[in-house]
């Protein structure tokens, strides 16, 4: 029964699609009123069924409801009930199903926020989005089918998702955040399959395009930390980050995404670069296919593939569609995105602009290469290799410190041609700061060239943001108003430059703390009978005993470990090995005690026969600063998105509260 | 466009072309030194003198009756086969919990050159796929803690 109405209801949203996708088209060809209306109404509609197929899904998971083929998949009796809801997406089909969900849910919101002011475009960006959804509906409904009934007998109970993903709570918000920048991609590609369609670019589409490549990205970006993280605190090996293939996946279109965030700026700044952009957006959508079809179809070797399946080829047909269509509208339709003449100078903020743009390019194109490599090599000579991390480390070190030193020298430079006094003036006046910052990172940390490098040009991007970012609020401040008060008004009248430069904020807090965490980790390990002692930097680490203990879905052999320094009780720890009855061999699951400074981080490895434990221990410095500074930059991504109050605006505002008190 | 400005753009364009270039070529030139090879004990024999010094990932089982600990509790020896030919291992690592003669290893480092297979990484190989273990495969969970109480218990 619940198979049927689910199937029935992926059957109803590949029909919205299949009738949308033409109707928008040539509704926005004709430029009729009518048929635009009717394709809001359809993608509300198509919403509606996706929303509705994912509840199905869930009552069943929930319930366990076996006679659900992907219920009798990933679900278990044993599952507590948070594991048994986001085990939606713990598997092939039901993320499939919950992609669904999540461009159902971004074609709605073009048709509810887009109603005014971007009707020249709509047309063509629904029925681009419609025909994208007719893709995945067609996958739901046929090859990746969730609601497919089990056949007889139906199972009593089913083996639970896999254990790695049950095995950290990052995991139930890692995939959505994932899938929410992925999936929304769609909609700046949409958007600039319509501008092209309909061969002009003004600002009525430039203004919503921002906050639509802003949404994803700043999703993305917290799904590709979240998934470092989770990585961090659950495979064991002390890292965040491996250049494994699928992280690459959710890397290459972020960095294209970046870059067209950037040049967006430029083309609403000087009215330059337009073809560019629209470039770099169709790049990022193809490339979140490619990292699909990476990771969905077993190509690449990789820790984090865990699902294998006959969707792999369509995925191919589906990016070799896309990208045929994407380079023949462009060749035919890209001379008619005119730039508009400017005088662009290159020591200036658009050359800034321009060369972020070129490192960002050069980063993501050594990334494919690097992941594409073992593919290509295997299918070409037949030799099984992998592209090891030093090869990635070479390019993209010297390239993020050149972003970071871009991130200061931009905004520090004016806007378009300027004499040469003002632009030395602007790139000497921060340098005192970035002497600050190399002293404080040799007083830090040592003598360390990479970190020196990074102290001196974080000190330098770090001042050019504070600078730029306060002073609106300082120019007010020096006007009379009280500090707080110019601040908070600045923040009100500009939140897109106050945001970006806390966006900026983020980034160099995190590159600083990647560039400690990455140079200064030291481990040990050893086996230690009951009683003995790991020495690591200034800690003892004593272990105490090992003991087994049974859970209802898994059993947990655990070490005690108390965590001494200077002869101080500072805690205890408690690495384990999970066992799953799914899995022939346990998971590591480190015990990580956090701090400001650094990370004690502690895995179990094994316990002999003699009850002697093999430890592994790590002390990685600044890590958790990757992950405030990546919340930093979601939290200025959201200021963004605030619409800016002008003047008259917070005038009236100001006299209607000096009115009520 | 006049003709001035249409030459400056097309000046501007191939510079970032030819940039665009060397920065791609720098980034991707290296890659050969940068493999890691999968490689069985039989084409590591095969690979001659070109195996000596590459990184390459060993996979195979452990030879019965050939781990050696040594003395300092840390190295320890061990063969890797794969029916054919044999590569004796030398382990910095802790080994993980699996770990134990017959079993399948990867072993990622190199061969030095006298025929000695050194490596701080030890895995032991499962799948990469996630799957629900086949007939024979599933543990119950009072097998699973029956083994853990052993281990316990011997000790």
């Amino acid at each position: 029964m619940t198979s049927l109405v689910g199937q029935g209801l992926v059957l109803v949203g590949l029909l919205i699609c299949a009738v949308g996708a033409p109707l928008a088209f040539a509704g926005g060809r004709a430029r009729s009123a009518a048929a635009l209306a009717w394709s809001r109404r359809l993608a509300l509609a198509f919403a509606g069924a996706m929303l509705a197929a994912n509840l199905v899904m869930e009552y069943a998971l929930i319930t366990h409801d076996f006679s659900v083929s992907y219920v009798a998949s990933v679900g278990s009796r044993a599952t507590p009930l948070h594991i048994a809801i986001v085990s939606l997406w713990s598997s092939l089909e039901g993320s499939i199903l919950f992609w669904g969900l999540v461009l159902g849910g971004f074609t709605a919101a073009v048709a509810v926020l887009q109603r005014r002011g971007h009707d020249d475009y709509l047309g063509y960006t629904l029925g681009t989005l419609f025909a994208i959804g007719l893709f995945f509906s067609f996958l739901i409904a046929g090859p990746a089918n969730p609601f497919r009934p089990t056949p007889l007998p139906i199972p009593l109970d089913g083996p639970g998702p896999n254990p790695l993903l049950q095995n950290h709570l990052l995991m139930i918000i890692h995939p959505p955040a994932l899938y929410l920048g992925y999936v929304g991609m769609s909609v700046p590609f949409a958007m600039a399959v319509a501008a092209l369609l309909r061969g002009q670019l003004g600002p009525t589409w430039l203004r919503p395009l921002r906050n639509w490549l802003i949404v994803p990205t700043s999703f993305l970006t917290l799904g590709i930390m979240l998934g470092g993280w989770w990585s961090y605190e659950v495979l064991g090996w002390g890292g965040y980050w491996a250049w494994d293939p699928v992280e690459n996946a959710s890397f290459l279109p972020w960095l294209t995404a970046i870059a067209a965030l950037h040049s967006a700026v430029v083309m609403q700044r000087r009215g330059t670069l337009k073809a560019w952009t629209v470039i770099l957006i169709m790049t990022t959508f193809l490339l979140t296919i490619l990292g699909t079809f990476l990771t969905r179809s077993g190509v690449v070797n990789s820790v984090h593939s865990f699902t294998q399946s006959p969707i792999g080829p369509l995925f191919l047909g589906f990016l070799g569609v896309a990208l045929v269509a994407s380079v023949v509208l462009l060749a035919l339709r890209v001379d008619t995105l005119v730039s508009e003449p400017s005088e662009d100078a290159i020591v200036a903020r658009e050359g800034a602009f321009l060369l972020n743009n070129l490192i960002l390019v050069t980063i993501m194109f050594t990334v494919l290469v690097g992941t594409l490599f073992p593919i290509i090599a295997e299918a070409v000579r037949g030799v099984k290799v992998s592209v090891g991390e030093p090869f990635y480390n070479r390019m993209s070190v010297p390239a993020f410190l050149g972003l970071l030193l871009l991130m200061g020298m931009g905004p520090a430079l004016p806007w378009g041609r300027a004499d040469r006094a003002t632009v030395r003036r602007a790139l000497l006046w921060p340098l005192p700061a970035a002497a600050v910052g190399t002293a404080l990172a040799a007083l830090l940390f040592g003598t360390n060239g990479y970190i020196l490098v990074t102290g001196a040009i974080a000190g330098y991007a770090l001042w050019v943001t504070f600078d730029q970012g306060l002073r609106p609020a300082r120019s007010r401040a020096r006007s009379g108003e009280a500090l707080p008060r110019a601040l908070s008004s600045s923040v009100k009248r500009s939140p897109r430059s106050i945001g970006a430069y806390l966006v900026h904020l983020g980034v160099v807090i995190t590159f600083v703390a990647i560039a400690i965490s990455a140079n200064l980790q030291s481990s040990s390990e050893a086996v230690v009978a009951p009683g003995g002692v790991l020495e690591i930097d200034e800690y003892r680490l004593v272990f105490e005993r090992a003991a087994a203990e049974r859970q209802p879905h898994r059993a947990v052999q655990k070490a005690t470990v108390r965590v001494e320094r200077d002869g101080k009780l500072l805690g205890v720890l408690e690495p384990s090995l999970n066992q799953y009855p799914t899995m022939r061999e346990p998971i590591i699951t480190p015990a990580v005690r956090t701090g400001l400074g650094h990370d004690l981080y502690l895995t179990l490895m094994s316990v002999d026969p003699e009850g002697r434990a093999g430890l592994r221990a790590i002390v990685t410095p600044a890590v958790a600063w990757i992950w405030i500074g990546v919340f930093i930059m979601v939290a200025g991504t959201a200021l963004c998105l605030v619409r800016p109050r002008t003047g008259l605006a917070t005038a009236a505002v100001g006299a209607a509260q000096t009115a009520t008190s | 466009m006049s003709l001035e400005r249409k030459r400056r753009r097309i000046l501007v364009v191939v510079t970032v072309l030819i940039a665009g270039g060397v920065m791609a070529y720098l980034a991707t030139g290296n890659i050969g030194d940068n493999l890691v090879y999968y490689w069985s004990p039989t084409e590591l024999k095969e690979a001659g003198d070109k195996a000596f010094g590459a990184n390459v990932r060993l996979g195979g089982l452990v030879a019965p009756g050939s781990i050696e600990r040594q003395a300092d509790g840390m190295t320890m020896r061990f063969a890797v086969t794969d029916g054919e030919q044999q590569i004796t291992v030398q382990s910095q690592a802790v080994p993980p919990a699996m770990f134990r003669e017959g079993i399948g290893v990867v072993v990622e480092g190199t061969l030095d050159p006298s025929g000695h297979f050194r490596t701080e990484r030890l895995l032991v190989k499962h799948d990469n796929e996630y799957r629900a273990p086949g007939e024979g495969e599933y543990r119950s969970m009072e097998e699973i803690m029956k083994s853990l109480q052993i281990e316990e218990t011997t000790g």
